[in-house]
């Protein structure tokens, strides 16, 4: 399992090249065994549950009441409680994930709040007062999952491996997708249709607003939603006060290139005659959008107000402005005027939006914190109302407002938008849709891939290939390969294995820390100072924080710190020289990803760390802590000199090492062996095929009632591994058998990918599979006093014997488990009261049609029943659930894939006898043509074929790790020390004639997944059957037995081609043929033979049309429009 | 110039398998009857319970493969075929139970059986074996403190093969004894359970053929291979012989006491072909095989010995060409 890396010849002449270091990648397991695969998502959410929460809490924590000045209700500290569920009566009792996905429950907890309000004339303080309730996410901090072994978690129904980071609503497994975005509070500089522009997206608890500094006709102009017309950058300085041209030209910059552009945009102001601050601030106030609700305490205020509070609260909103002091906002907005002319002198500085240092991922966490913070102020407002509505009334009792808090508003808020996937945040006017989707349990790895997904906020229609094409600062933090192919192919893209998403961290420490190595306040700074040469500016988290003379200092002093641990590790600087700047960064939603650190060409980490991991007294956090190993994000990455292998450090410029190459790939990716020998494109089919194989998907699967789900029979380990595949458990959880593979060509069946299949590897269950399917149903309680029924099997009424159709009944009216189920046979004997209106009279029993409305069992293959749930579901009502089984064998039509893209479907099974066989009467599972070679290139199947037999007769897997492995070499060695051909060719013997082969046969083990397409979920036919009512044409699809059509490209060849008697039959006898009477002197449609317009039958005849036709004209006259046949005599011509 | 008199060879090339130049196969080849029985011989070479080694020399190809395909897929034995479940409640699924079931290799002497008729329900003596499989786990009251080993914990909870237990029909206990019926092998891993799972079952074994199902194959595998021939063609010594002895299976290649490479016993090479590897002693050898002389490796399940098993396919083909013969006379 060694690692073994190439040992490249060191180009730095006559030093001695760095040794490198053995098992180094052991530190990903490491990692991951405290990170987990899906931590991003629970650290998000943990971060929420119990930081974030309690800050919103915090800043929306008093409620005051229009009617009663006194009244006030003040938010003390807010909590998230444990799981637990509602049994009705103000009972809860706890629960557990499983028992509420069997239940069609949600698994949440209650969200508690301490309160101190005003109840009469007393203050009351209440602790614990519900407000609603939290979905909790699986292995969150409250979950009742996290640190157990493995032991208690098999005793509540769980898998071991199951990686949570999903939610369970009413029964359903839903994830919040990570949504990918630009950052906020951040300048960017683009071009947009050809001028370009400065935009900051300034985002704050409270607002969400746009600020662009544009080119407009050679002068530069201030542009914001909030203002109706653009406004020339002069005129937005001297109402921030600052009202010299000189002021503004030193806070600009004073270089040549600066004054030139910027001096046009100084005569705006001449000609506007706007000189002082005022006449600024009224120009600005003359340009607001009008609003459309006026507050009540706007009606004092002039327009000069309303501009200086827009320029303080909502222009640039991230910028700080305390006592309308706007100095900072100008410098910021200076800043912005500057790099828009950078970039027109040089079109290099425009800012690329497809970077990933300019991105943002918003997790779990900081979406819920969204939705709860719109929902918890829905909730305040509605306090406030009743408040304001109750407490004028004289009442006995004080008002308690206690008494009118409704959990349901936030739960339910919570709920649906968890379950809809509907993000509408009304005060920031967002709605997004698909922010969440069910967690795909196909196969372990599906699940495992849908946590790891990452969801681009770009529309997928436009066809621009910027954001969709492989940005190089993805490198190491998204999966090169895993990407879906068609619309939305780059769009939605998977993480790393080793990459870590930050939570957001407390600016205060690290703004003081700056502070301290030497950074200087721009608030007493003048424009000439800060535009110096000599100095750069300090940004944090997009915010001015000061400049500095000695920013390396600066920036060593903060690396330094963060290695010893005194600021979080997630803490990133670097400096943009091209800028003059330094970012300092802490916000959350940053890409970064562990490395070793390197000091004067030798890694920190040494051979006897490692050996120390090995033996396990040494951590991931150890080297974290120990300063060893650190965090870069994207934008430091790039500040950084990183080394992939040992081999390659250079000890004047290197400063990091690479963990481990393959740890650049993502979850699905991890699973191909040799990734790095085949062409691109296939190890990104594989990564979509992977999610559709079928195999293993937890330990407690046998638990689950899903609506579908596939298992393998006999799933096995693949021979060649991945070290991915012992991080991610696929050994574990596996999804494929390892198949003996014939590369050769075998009769005609194999054309086009197509499989030939042992039939006696068949019968001895390779890719025999499970179908689990569930049927469902409740039983309901009706406003009327009435419930739903299920009774016993209906009797034949002469012989006594149970009626066919309800033969797998027991005797409550449920089917029993173990019966076969044939199609149309009842599973649930449920009958219906009618909806009638009135209650069922007090006292005398009254007759009630109950309504037969059977759960039925459809399809073509008859089912086993394998265990039946009769439990309750949140309403109360019973939950009936049923799990039916299948298994099913591998048939001509099934679809098979290896791990290299290579997907094909079964042509022919071919006996054993008449399979080739080799040596020692070895016969292939499976036979492929060697035409899938030659354009897919995918060499690392051949080496994972040959790596698989070698594997075989060492008795040992070997690996196929990406960018290591097993090599080549050593496996043809192998192969040869067991008397094999080094090539892997072995001489077959014709199954059918006895003679050799004249071609040597490539032939050994790979593994192959069986995808989820099967011929019988796929097999369709039709005859007769079923026709839609309104046309009378035949119904569409295979799920309504439907017809197939003959489209509009079919009927052009037909017409083309003149068979007219063949598309009559096709298009009208075969569908919806009528027999229609017309009236041959009206040319209407008669009814009966009778002509109720000419009072006749007399010119009545029967004409044959399609159904749709007769309708048509039925639906024209209906709308006064009357079409009238003209009708010849057949002879006539 | 090879004769198909002498040996027929076909040579291994380094990049394919090569006939002789004037070799157009033995197809066209007139067979003749006397010719036939002075050149065949049978050799066995070894042949246990199990295994059995043999050479068909001088014999054509379709012949030697008939039997082979005869044997995989045409020597009838007895094997599970339904299963009637009474109860089950493990987690094994009744079909995936039902086929492990099947695919348990019963000791019976299919020739003492009739295959069951296709439309028949109910078996006879004659065409039917029964068997019970009842079992069910529990908590082991004597458990060894402080042990979490499933023996220790549970009773039963592996059910082998050798819980199958016999059932007799009809006359069939006086006919056959009670230790030639059964599964061959008593460790064959079924199901494993815990305590509270049982399973209840009748399983009703039949004769059939390999081509019906894979279970009815009385053979593991059966298949030949041609005798390899290894020619020096010059005078390897020194270095270049360990190098060729290394490039063949042990003891094919021995090396005399002048250092000189000599072909010992070619017969077990594997035919790796890896000479062709190394350019120095590429030119030394000629690999070929013998296209006339079979080695067949016949591997019986268990239920019959191999000798019995070959044999039983040549009667098949023999009773194969009687009705294809008597049926060409009565055309």
């Amino acid at each position: 399992m060694e690692e073994r890396h190439c040992e490249w010849e060191s180009a730095k002449g006559a030093r001695e090249p760095i040794k490198s270091l053995e098992d180094k990648w052991k530190l990903v397991p490491s990692f991951l065994q405290i990170k987990g695969l899906v931590k991003q998502h629970i650290d998000s959410f943990n971060y929420f549950i119990n930081v974030e929460i309690k800050k919103i809490v915090q800043a929306n924590e008093k409620v005051f009441c229009d009617s009663d000045p006194l009244f006030y209700i003040k938010y003390l500290n807010a909590y998230v409680g444990t799981p637990d569920l509602e049994e009705g009566f103000n009972l809860t009792k706890p629960t557990t994930p499983h028992e509420c996905r069997l239940r069609d429950m949600t698994y949440s907890a209650p969200i508690t709040v301490d309160i101190e309000y005003i109840r009469g004339n007393q203050r009351v303080i209440k602790n614990k007062q519900l407000i609603g309730r939290m979905p909790l996410m699986l292995r969150s901090s409250n979950c009742v999952l996290t640190n157990k072994s493995d032991f208690e978690l098999a005793q509540l129904n769980e898998c071991p491996h199951d990686p949570g980071g999903y939610f369970i609503i009413r029964g359903q497994e839903k994830v919040i997708l990570i949504q990918e975005q630009l950052s906020r509070n951040r300048m960017i500089v683009d071009e947009f249709k050809g001028a370009i522009q400065c935009q900051v997206t300034s985002s704050t608890h409270e607002k969400k607003t746009r600020t662009n500094v544009i080119v407009k006709n050679g002068k530069y102009v201030l542009r914001h939603n909030a203002l109706s017309d653009d406004i020339p950058i002069a005129v937005a300085f001297k109402a921030m006060g600052i009202c010299s041209d000189q002021e503004i030209m030193l806070l600009v910059g004073t270089e040549d290139a600066v004054v030139k552009n910027m001096a046009p945009c100084l005569m705006d102001c001449h000609n506007l005659k706007i000189f002082t601050q005022n006449q600024a601030l009224t120009y600005i106030g003359a340009k607001l959008k009008v609003k459309r609700f006026q507050t009540s305490n706007a009606k004092f205020r002039t327009p000069v107000d309303e501009a200086r509070d827009l320029l303080a609260t909502t222009i640039l909103a991230h910028v700080p402005v305390e006592n309308y002091n706007f100095y900072v906002k100008a410098i910021y907005l200076a800043i912005m005027v500057k790099r828009v002319i950078e970039a027109q002198n040089n079109k290099a500085n425009i800012d690329d939006p497809d970077y990933y240092g300019n991105k943002r991922l918003e997790l779990a966490g900081s979406l819920l914190a969204l939705m709860f913070e719109d929902l918890f102020k829905r909730f305040n407002w509605e306090l406030k109302s009743i408040a304001d509505k109750i407490i004028p009334k004289v009442k006995a009792a004080p008002f308690d407002v206690v008494k009118h808090m409704r959990p349901d508003l936030i739960a339910n808020g919570l709920f649906t938008a968890i379950s809809s996937g509907n993000w509408t945040i009304k005060r920031f006017k967002m709605e997004r849709h698909g922010v969440t989707q069910v967690l795909s349990r196909l196969s372990y790895i599906s699940a495992l891939g849908m946590m790891t997904r990452v969801n681009s906020q770009f529309e997928k229609t436009r066809k621009v290939s910027g954001p969709r094409s492989l940005q190089p600062s993805q490198w190491g933090m998204l999966c090169p390969s895993d990407t879906p192919e068609g619309e939305a192919c780059g769009l939605v893209k998977n993480l790393a294995l080793m990459t870590h998403i930050t939570t957001e961290s407390s600016e205060k420490p690290i703004a003081r820390l700056a502070c301290n190595a030497g950074v200087e306040d721009v608030r007493i700074l003048g424009g000439e100072e800060i535009n110096h040469p000599a100095v750069y500016m300090v940004f944090l988290n997009g915010n001015i924080l000061g400049v500095t003379k000695h920013y390396k200092k600066l920036i060593k002093i903060f690396r330094m710190f963060r290695r010893r641990g005194f600021i979080s590790a997630f803490v990133s600087i670097y400096p943009n020289h091209n800028q003059r700047t330094v970012y300092i960064c802490s916000d959350g939603g940053r890409l970064c990803r562990p490395y070793i650190i390197v000091e004067k060409g030798s890694p920190l980490v040494q051979q006897s760390h490692i050996n120390e991991l090995n033996r396990g007294i040494r951590k991931f956090q150890d080297f974290l802590a120990d300063g060893l190993i650190e965090y870069l994000d994207v934008n430091e990455e790039n500040d950084s000199h990183i080394a992939t292998l040992e081999a390659e450090i250079d000890p004047y410029v290197t400063t990091h090492l690479e963990i481990a190459p393959f740890t650049i790939l993502g979850v699905c990716a991890g699973l191909v062996p040799y990734p790095h020998h085949n062409q691109s494109p296939r190890n990104t089919y594989q990564c979509a095929m992977g999610k559709q194989a079928m195999g293993t998907i937890g330990y407690n699967q046998k638990n689950r009632i899903d609506t579908l789900m596939y298992n393998l029979v006999y799933p096995q380990c693949p021979m060649v591994k991945t070290k991915t595949i012992e991080l991610t458990n696929f050994d574990k959880l596996p999804a494929g058998q390892n198949a003996t593979v014939a590369v050769m060509s075998y009769s005609g069946y194999d054309i086009e990918d197509a499989l030939i299949l042992n039939r006696a590897s068949i019968d001895r269950g390779y890719g025999r599979c499970l179908v689990y399917k569930s049927a469902k149903t409740t039983m309901k309680r009706y406003s009327n006093q009435t419930t739903d029924r299920i009774l016993g099997p209906s009797r034949d009424g002469n012989t006594g014997k149970v009626i066919k159709a309800h033969e797998v009944l027991d005797t409550d009216g449920i089917a029993a488990p173990g019966e076969m189920v044939e199609n149309r046979q009842v599973l649930v004997n449920k009958q219906m009261p009618p909806a009638t209106l009135n209650p069922i009279g007090q006292g005398q029993p009254q007759h009630i049609d109950y309504k037969d409305v059977p759960i039925t069992y459809k399809g073509p293959v008859e089912s086993y029943i394998e265990k039946v749930m009769v439990s309750s579901n949140s309403e109360d009502a019973f939950l009936i659930k049923i799990l039916l089984r299948q298994t099913r064998v591998p048939e001509i039509g099934d679809k098979f894939s290896s791990r290299h893209g290579q997907k094909g479907v079964t042509g022919l099974i071919v006996q054993q006898e008449d399979m080739p066989f080799n040596d020692r009467g070895i016969c292939p599972d499976m036979i492929m043509n060697p035409h899938g070679f030659p354009s897919r290139m995918t060499v690392g199947k051949t080496i994972e074929l040959l790596a698989g037999k070698a594997g075989l007769m060492e008795g040992k897997f070997h690996y196929g790790t990406a960018f290591g492995g097993s090599k080549v070499r050593d496996v043809c060695r192998e192969l040869e020390k067991h008397g094999y051909n080094y090539h892997g060719k072995d001489i077959f013997y014709s199954g059918l004639t006895g003679e050799p082969l004249e071609a040597y046969i490539y032939s050994g083990p790979v593994y192959y997944q069986k995808l989820k397409h099967m011929v019988q979920d796929k097999m369709h036919a039709r005859a007769r059957g079923p026709r839609a009512v309104l046309t009378r044409q035949p119904t569409e699809g295979r799920s309504r037995d439907g017809g197939l059509r003959l489209g509009e490209m079919e009927r052009d060849c037909l017409i083309g081609y003149g068979a007219s008697m063949l598309l009559m039959e096709r298009l009208m006898l075969a569908s919806d043929v009528f027999s229609a009477d017309i009236c041959g002197a009206c040319g209407r449609l008669a009814s009966r033979a009778w002509c109720h317009a000419c009072r006749s039958s007399a010119a009545v005849s029967a004409v044959e049309m399609p159904y749709a036709c007769k309708l048509l004209f039925q639906e024209l006259a209906a709308m006064n429009i009357v079409p009238r046949l003209t009708l010849k005599k057949c002879c006539d011509t | 110039m090879p004769k198909l008199e002498d040996k027929p060879r076909v040579i291994l090339e380094e990049f394919r398998v090569k006939n002789a130049p004037d070799d157009y196969g033995m197809a066209d080849e007139k067979w003749n009857f006397k010719k036939f029985v002075k050149k065949f011989r049978i050799v066995i070479v070894r042949m246990d319970n199990s295994e059995m080694e043999f050479d068909l020399i001088g014999i054509q190809p379709a012949f030697a493969n008939a039997f082979r395909r005869l044997m995989l897929s045409e020597v009838p034995s007895m094997a599970i075929e339904k299963v009637m479940i009474k109860n089950n409640t493990s987690i094994i699924q009744d079909e995936v139970l039902a086929h492990r079931l099947g695919l348990i290799p019963l000791k019976a002497d299919p020739k003492l059986f009739e295959y069951r008729a296709e439309d028949s329900t109910d078996g006879t003596e004659f065409d039917t074996l029964e068997f019970t499989l009842k079992i069910k786990c529990s908590a082991n009251k004597s458990q060894p403190k402080d042990s979490f080993r499933a023996e220790d914990l549970y009773e039963n909870h592996s059910v082998y093969s050798s819980s199958i237990k016999w059932h007799p029909i009809g006359n069939q206990a006086s006919v056959h004894k009670e230790t030639e019926v059964g599964p061959v092998h008593s460790d064959i891993l079924i199901s494993k359970m815990r305590p509270g799972h049982e399973l209840d079952l009748h399983l009703v074994a039949v004769k059939g053929i390999g081509k019906d199902h894979a279970k009815f194959s009385p053979v593991a595998t059966a298949s030949y291979r041609l005798l390899p021939e290894i020619t020096l063609t010059r005078e390897v010594t020194g270095g270049e012989a360990t190098l060729l002895q290394s490039c063949f299976s042990p003891c094919v290649i021995g090396i005399d006491s002048d250092g000189r490479a000599f072909v010992r016993d070619a017969r077990y090479d594997s035919c790796s072909r890896n000479v062709y590897r190394y350019d120095s002693i590429k030119d030394a050898v000629v690999l070929s095989r013998i296209r006339n002389h079979f080695i067949f490796n016949v591997e019986s399940v268990g239920a019959m010995l191999p000798s019995v098993i070959f044999v039983e396919a040549v009667k098949i083909l023999r009773d194969k060409c009687k009705s294809l013969l008597d049926d060409l006379n009565n055309f």
